[in-house]
């Protein structure tokens, strides 16, 4: 057997590695379920083509006017009954002809309903014989990299780097301490710190696996963007995955139970959950907040996995955010290692 | 206490000592879990440390191991102590602790090649796995191992080391009778191979049967030291004579006990729910002389058995208890 194979850092992380594999949950959050949400909130907001709206007149006449135009569909009914379908919704605006002109029944509230009422009236006029002043041509933009599915995978990408890192230090590690496998271990000759250390390298073999399969897919599926160097991507990764585990370390350093552990580590990330932008901006929450908001490690990686794969924004122009995740990848490692209970 | 005279009176370490206890204390919070322990272990001996649960044998043995700081005292193991050569000391001792939980999906050869590749020396997993008896397992998980097999593997880890001292705590603790003879031949073999093994148990006749030394602790002191057989003569008795008579009002408890320990042979007498409990010389003399006091007396006897001593009558003789009293 080689050297290597008979070495104490080999035999853990090789230890850490299976134990991983053999956990079929394990498995399924860290490399099935982002891609399952990447792929849910794909379907969901894709963008599909501008709706046509569906309208209503009284006269066959005006229906056939906003028939004209490409955005509406239109058909006629009489008063009460268009009145009534408005109510329900099933039409945006109902066109009454009066002996003036015509009335224009709609929700201002509803922003489909006032493009309605715009579309509506630009084609009664026009049927009317207006002519525009200024003729005008459309050019349409479907930009990748300015669609939902684009800023959330960064945003998933960072949310699935937090999890797997933070729970699969602080579960393993507290249930090696419950299971007093901990001290047996510091019973026997082994150095303490490979212990810690084939936490490390096991998480960035995984690494390479979760980031490349949640990624590719997001390419692949949906063809987001890559607009910055992938190895500074890479780095991101490589740095927001040490930060976590820092942190995972942290919290794992003295909870004797996996419930304490389990209530710790929800606590450490519901904050990040609602509050760094996954879903949505951070910038939309109050500016009292926004300092704290960008302290936490998760807005730090999101922002600059976005700036990376969104804007191709450089590493020198990502300093504020990857000197965050550097601090909390030094800070939490040396508290965790001054307090860390080894029984 | 006439046993006194088994502690050694040796103070001078002797060059062989595999481990040498020097008025160990330890306290947790109010609970003096050690309480002023002196002890030498030779070379090659099997020890055991015998006493009920909470005696204070698991703080002992995991100070011997460097697992617990102590409060007062010295600990030397193999010449050598835990603040100078802690890295040296891992390498050379061999440990199985009480309640450890290998990792459930790892195998048993996984579990052992981990365990073997901290250690700069040793035997290879393979020979760890036939030691331990565990050649169908190699493949298994430990999830799906039996107590005994669990057990077996947790010595396993402590063997691969090929270690000079072998701590083994409560080895046997909540198997089945076979697993445990199982377990038992293990140790002997171990023995025969000349290591010192050190063990505690709360089970009289685990120690009986392996061990060539044994110290009886309770509440955090040794109370005897010796070999069973010393331990037992020094109780007066090599036989226990126990009886229970039928139940009547005018029984004169103290009278009759003052009576029977008049006998001739007989060194004690204790009663305990009911049962009286002589340790006598020699049975074929004392045990008429009882019948007769009874027949005296006009007392019915509704039970009567006896056995040869064993530690667990040693203990109760020191402390008035039964080992197993919880
Ligand atoms: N870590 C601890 N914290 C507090 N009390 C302890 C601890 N370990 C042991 N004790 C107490 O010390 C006493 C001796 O325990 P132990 O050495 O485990 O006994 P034994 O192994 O003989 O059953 C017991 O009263 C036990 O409750
Ligand atoms: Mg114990």
């Amino acid at each position: 057997m080689s050297k290597l194979q008979d070495s104490s850092l080999f035999q853990l992380t090789a230890a850490r590695f299976r134990l991983f594999l053999r956990e079929p949950e394990a498995v399924f959050w860290i490399f099935i379920f982002p891609i399952l949400l990447a792929f849910g909130l794909g379907i969901a907001f894709r963008n599909r083509p501008a709706d046509v709206l569906p309208v209503a007149a009284t006269t066959l006449q005006l229906t056939q006017s906003l028939a004209a135009d490409k955005g509406l569909t239109a058909k006629t009914l009489d008063e009460t009954e268009g009145m009534r379908e408005l109510t329900i919704g099933a039409i945006q605006l109902l066109a009454i002809q009066t002996p003036q002109g015509v009335t224009y029944q709609y929700d201002d509230t509803n922003p489909d309903a006032r493009i309605s009422r715009m579309l509506a009236d630009r084609a009664i006029q026009a049927a009317a014989g207006r002519k525009d002043p200024v003729s005008a041509q459309n050019s349409l933009v479907h930009e990748a990299g300015s669609r939902y599915i684009d800023f959330v995978v960064p945003g998933l990408l960072g949310m699935n780097l937090m999890g797997s890192a933070i729970w699969g230090l602080g579960f393993s590690i507290v249930e090696a301490r419950q299971k007093k496998l901990l001290k047996r271990m510091v019973a026997s000759p082994m150095p303490r710190w490979q212990y810690l250390m084939a936490f490390l390298l096991s998480r960035l073999i995984m690494l390479v696996i979760e980031v490349i399969a949640f990624l590719g897919f997001a390419r692949l599926v949906f063809g987001v963007p890559f607009h910055g160097s992938l190895w500074e991507l890479a780095l991101l990764c490589i740095l927001t995955s040490l930060a976590f585990s820092s942190l995972g370390l942290l919290i794992a350093s003295r909870a004797r139970t996996m419930e304490a552990a389990s209530g710790l580590m929800n606590l450490a990330m519901l904050p990040m959950w609602i509050l760094s932008g996954v879903f949505f901006s951070a910038s939309r929450f109050p500016a009292v907040i926004q300092p704290f908001v960008h302290a936490l490690p998760l807005t730090a990686a999101i922002d600059a996995l976005r700036g990376n794969m969104l804007q191709g924004m450089h590493l020198n122009q990502l300093i504020m955010p990857t000197a965050i995740l550097l601090a909390w990848m030094v800070i939490p490692f040396a508290v965790a290692l001054k307090i860390f209970r080894w029984r | 206490m006439s046993l006194t005279a088994l502690q050694p009176d040796r103070k001078a370490t002797v060059p062989g000592a595999a481990l040498a206890l020097r008025g160990l204390k330890k306290a947790f919070g109010d609970v003096q879990a050690v309480d002023g322990v002196d002890l030498e272990v030779q070379s090659g001996e099997c020890f055991g440390l015998l006493g009920p649960n909470g005696a204070g044998k698991t703080t002992t043995i995991e100070i011997c191991e460097g697992l617990t700081e102590l409060d007062e005292g010295e600990v030397k193991l193999l010449g050598l102590d835990w603040k100078r050569n802690a890295n040296e000391l891992r390498q050379r001792i061999g440990i199985q602790l009480q309640e450890t939980q290998f990792p459930d999906k790892l195998t048993v050869e996984e579990t052992l090649r981990l365990f073997r590749s901290f250690f700069k020396r040793g035997i290879s997993a393979d020979e760890a796995i036939r030691t331990a008896q565990l050649e169908e397992k190699r493949k298994a998980r430990v999830g799906t191992l039996s107590g005994g097999q669990k057990q077996r593997l947790a010595m396993a880890t402590a063997l691969v080391g090929d270690p000079e001292l072998l701590f083994l705590d409560e080895p046997t603790t909540g198997l089945d009778p076979q697993a445990r003879r199982h377990l038992w031949d293990l140790v002997d073999e171990l023995k025969h191979a000349g290591r010192t093994i050190i063990l505690t148990t709360h089970y009289m006749d685990e120690a009986e049967r392996l061990c060539d030394r044994v110290a009886i602790m309770d509440q955090g002191k040794i109370i005897a030291l010796g070999t069973v057989r010393e331990l037992i003569a020094s109780v007066g008795g090599e036989h226990i004579v126990e009886f229970a008579v039928k139940s009547s009002t005018d029984i004169n408890t103290a009278d009759l006990a003052t009576q029977l320990k008049a006998i001739e042979g007989v060194h004690s007498h204790r009663i305990d729910a009911g049962l009286h409990q002589l340790s006598v010389t020699s049975l074929h003399t004392t045990v008429p002389r009882v019948f007769e006091e009874m027949e005296a007396r006009g007392l019915t006897l509704t039970e009567f058995r006896t056995h040869s001593a064993t530690l667990e009558d040693v203990f109760v003789a020191l402390t008035g208890r039964n080992l197993r009293d919880e």
